[in-house]
Formats: structure tokens, sequence, C-alpha cells
């Protein structure tokens, strides 16, 4: 057999060996290998995407969640802020009014006082302008002659008059 | 080729001409090594697989002999040509001369004897074939079974390899549109080749058969390339095989010098494809066997150089086996990426400028 002339007999042999095995594995091995590096390679290319689209959206949901607690800090803070406010208004509202308060009713005992005074004032006055009108009075009816018996009757009378 | 006293396992046969200077002399006397028929007869065909010899005995294993002649089927087996005369049922197996292997007519009467014999090459075929179908056909099943999961055990050996002839041969060559038809056939070239080259390094039964370096073998696979480059041309290819673009058109039109260089490239390419294999894997086998013989051719001279050169010899051989394995991977991708070139070309879309 020589080397290079091809011989009838393995020429027809190994058409029909290897129609066969292109048949056969073709079929039953490339086939459903090719379908299923196929398959696999698109699956691992969505879990690999969905990943990603899901650590994307996880990111936009931290995202969101952060802007969602500076807002309620703004806000607890705005409100903390406007409450003390009010609360200083009032107080200090409060502040003026009773000081308010206060003088207008020192200003009224006071006016109360003066009033009481001066009616004291006026009835002492009197008083002690009818008291020395009854003295004169009595020491006008007593005996004006003796002078000494005119001095101790003064004095009598003086003891009897109280300054009440 | 087949003596029954002189058919040998070189190493065996050799050890008998040098040490025991040739004791089963039958018929012809044989005196000296001869390195150049132990090397064809380990490179061609073989009507019988020899697998070794063990002093005298010889462990062959027959093979079916089948002939087409006359218009009449002729089956009987290859052990029957053991006799004297080489010969049985009118047919004798040539064991000299330049037609030495082959089947002939004892009485010739003009027509000629058609072998269809399951020869060693056949043989190993046919082996390598049934292999190649139980290791696809359970990585296909492997597949399926684990769908949609990581591959495990020969699956995730063999799925580089299927993916790099897919992304790296067909993907690229034919184009992402076009790839998914020729894959089966790029497939099933690539591991046949690639399998038959490493089956053919392993120097014992079931190895040690010349497959990829058969040139029937690589002319089949060639052929198939063609027809299916052929088949496949569109109208692109062959308008560009006809009247070839960029090319001044005095070498088209008084005498059509384009157009035939061109059909001759058609065929070329193909007959490219089979004399690399072919001429790549032949000629590892006859280094490694050249190294061996060069033992025996020394060791006739003196036992003791023999044995001298054997270190070296072996050394050699090993670096040759090596070599040879980086080959039979080179090879058979060369022969898948051509043929998906080829296909490339053929399928092309012509581009819009």
């Amino acid at each position: 057999m020589e080397l290079i002339t091809p011989g009838l007999g393995l020429i027809f042999w190994m058409t029909l060996a290897f129609l066969f095995l292109l048949f056969i594995l073709g079929k039953f091995a490339w086939a459903p290998i090719l379908l299923m590096l196929k398959e696999r390679e698109t699956s691992i290319h969505e879990a690999l995407n969905s990943a990603n689209q899901a650590r994307e959206e996880m990111k936009q949901l931290k995202f969101s969640n952060e802007q969602l607690l500076q807002d309620a800090k703004n806000e607890r803070d705005a409100l903390l802020n406007d409450a003390r406010k009010v609360r200083d208004r009032i107080i200090e509202e409060a502040r003026i009014k009773a000081g308010e308060e206060a003088s207008r009713i020192v200003e009224g005992a006071k006016a109360s006082i003066n009033n009481e005074k001066m009616a004291a004032m006026t009835e002492l006055k009197n008083q002690i302008a009818e008291s020395s009108l009854t003295l004169a009075k009595f020491i006008l009816k007593r005996e004006l002659s003796d002078p000494k018996k005119q001095e101790e009757y003064v004095q009598e009378l003086l003891k009897e008059f109280k300054l009440n | 080729m087949y003596a029954s006293g002189q058919d040998h396992t070189m190493l065996v046969q050799a050890h008998d001409s040098v040490f025991a200077q040739s004791e089963k002399n039958e018929g012809k006397a044989e005196g000296k090594f001869n390195a150049g028929e132990m090397i064809m007869e380990h490179v061609v065909d073989n009507h019988e697989w020899h697998v070794a010899e063990i002093g005298s005995l010889h462990l062959t294993i027959p093979l079916p002999i089948i002939l087409l002649y006359d218009g009449k089927l002729y089956t009987f087996c290859s052990s029957r040509f053991h006799n004297e005369t080489h010969s049985y049922d009118g047919f004798k197996l040539e064991s000299e001369g330049p037609h030495k292997g082959k089947i002939v007519r004892v009485e010739e009467n003009g027509s000629a004897v058609y072998d269809f014999s399951i020869t060693k090459i056949v043989f190993a075929i046919l082996l390598s074939s049934f292999l190649l179908i139980l290791i696809f056909v359970s990585v296909a099943r492997a597949y399926t079974r684990n769908r949609n999961k990581a591959p495990s055990g020969l699956q995730s050996m063999l799925e580089p390899l299927i993916i790099f002839i897919r992304d790296d041969i067909a993907k690229s060559s034919i184009g992402e549109k076009k790839y998914e038809k020729f894959m089966p056939f790029l497939l099933t070239i690539f591991f046949f080749i690639f399998f038959n080259n490493l089956f053919g390094l392993i120097p014992f039964f079931p190895g040690g058969a010349n497959v990829t370096g058969n040139i029937a073998v690589t002319l089949v696979m060639a052929v198939f390339t063609f027809i299916i480059t052929t088949i496949n041309g569109n109208k692109h290819y062959w308008v560009d095989i006809i009247n070839t673009p960029g090319v001044p058109w005095w070498l088209k039109f008084p005498v059509p010098l384009m157009p035939v260089v061109e059909i001759i490239g058609i065929i070329t390419k193909p007959f490219v494809l089979m004399i690399r294999l072919f001429a790549n894997i032949t000629a590892g086998h006859i280094i490694v066997l050249g190294f061996i013989s060069l033992i025996f051719i020394f060791g006739e001279m003196n036992a003791a150089i023999g044995y001298g050169v054997s270190v070296f010899s072996v050394a050699f051989m090993i670096f040759m086996n090596l070599l040879e394995l980086l080959v039979a991977f080179i090879q058979a991708y060369v022969f898948t990426l051509l043929s998906a070139l080829y296909f490339g070309l053929a399928t092309i879309e012509p581009e819009h400028h």
C-alpha cells in the first residue's frame, strides 16, 4: 500500500464513517451542546443584567431614602425653629402684658391710697376744728375770771381731749 | 507486506536481528535491518493489525477482507493469507515489489480487484468514531442534565474546545449570522482530526494507526470541505471568481487568465488542506520511527554503540512526541480554521460602499 495514492476502499469507508459520525454527532451531540451553551450564556447574561439593574435600583432607592430623611430632618428643624419663635413671642407678650397689668394695679393702689389719705386728712382737720371749737365753747362757758382755775380747766380739758 | 516470518513489530524484530541473528529466516534470507521498509510498514495501511511479537509468536488482529472482483463480492478473514504462497481463493497478497501490501488476482484476466477491506486504518476510524460518539453523546447528556449549571467532569474539559471552535474559529471566520449552519461539520472535523492525531501517537493498540497521516482520509475530509464550500457559495462568491474585482481588465478579457487562476484556486484550497494534514502527521511519525531505526542501525554495527545511541534516540523521540502533541492540536486547528475561512469566503455578503 503506497503512501501517496489514496486507496479506494479507504476512501469509501472513510466517507461512510465520516458521514455517519457527522450525522450522529450533529443530531445527538452538537445540537444539544450548542443549544445548552447558548441557553446558559443567555441566562448568565440576563442574570448579570438583572443584577446590575437591581444594584442600580438599590442605589436609586438609597438615594431617595436619604433624600427623604434629609427632608424630614429639615422639616423637623423648621418646625422646631418656628415653635421656638412662637414660644419666645408668647413669653415676651405675656411678660409685657404682666408688666403693664402690674403697673396698672400699682397706679390704682397709689391713687386709692392718696384718696384715702386725703379723706382722712380732711376728716382730721374737721375734727380738730370741731374739737377746738368745743374746747373753746367749754372754756368760754366756765369761769374765765380766775386765771388759775382757767388754766386748770384747760389742763383738764386737754386731758379729756384725746386725739382720736 | 505480510510474510509470516518477517512481519514484525519493529522492536522485537530488531532485537531478533541484532541479538539472535535471525533465527527465524523462512524462505527469504533476512540479514540487515531495513529502516525504510520498517518505517513505511508503520506509516501506511495494513490488512491486519499487528499488536505485538513475543519471540516467534505474532500477536495480530486479523481484519476482514472484502473484495469486489468481476462483479462478485468476496469476503474472508485476512488470516487466510497466512500460508506459503500468501494467497487464498484465487487472490494473492503481494509481499514484495511495487504493489507490496495490495491484493491482486493470481491469474489475472484484466479486470481489477476493488479492495473494500476493513483495513487497519478503517478499523481505527470506526473505533475512534465510536469513541467520539460515546464521549460527545455523554457530554451532550451532561449538558441536558446540568441545564444552565456550571460544567462538570468531561464536559468541563471539552467545553473550552467547543467554545474555542465556536467563538474563535466559526464566529470570527464565518460571521455571527451564518456560523451556526457550519458548526456541526467544524466540530466534527476538529475532534475527529484531533482525536485521531492523538491516537496515532499512542505506540500500541488501539492507537498507533496513522489515520490522519493517510492521504485517503485527508482526501475525504478535504472533499467534504470542498463540497460544503461549493454548495454554500453565494452569488457574490461566484461573481468574484468569474470577474475578480481589483484586477486589470486585460487579465480577464481576451484571455481569461484570472478566472482560470481562481477556478484552479477552488481546487487547490482543499488540495492543500489534504496535503498539509497528511504530510505533517506522516512526517512526525516518520521522524519518530527514524530515531528508533537509528538504534538498530547502530546496534547492527555493535551492540554497545546501539545502546549508546539509544539514549539520544529516546531523548529525541520524547522531544518529538511532545512536539507531535502540539502538532496534533495545531493541525486539527488549522484544518478547521481554514475550512471555516473557506466557508466564510463562500458565504460573505458583498460590502456596500
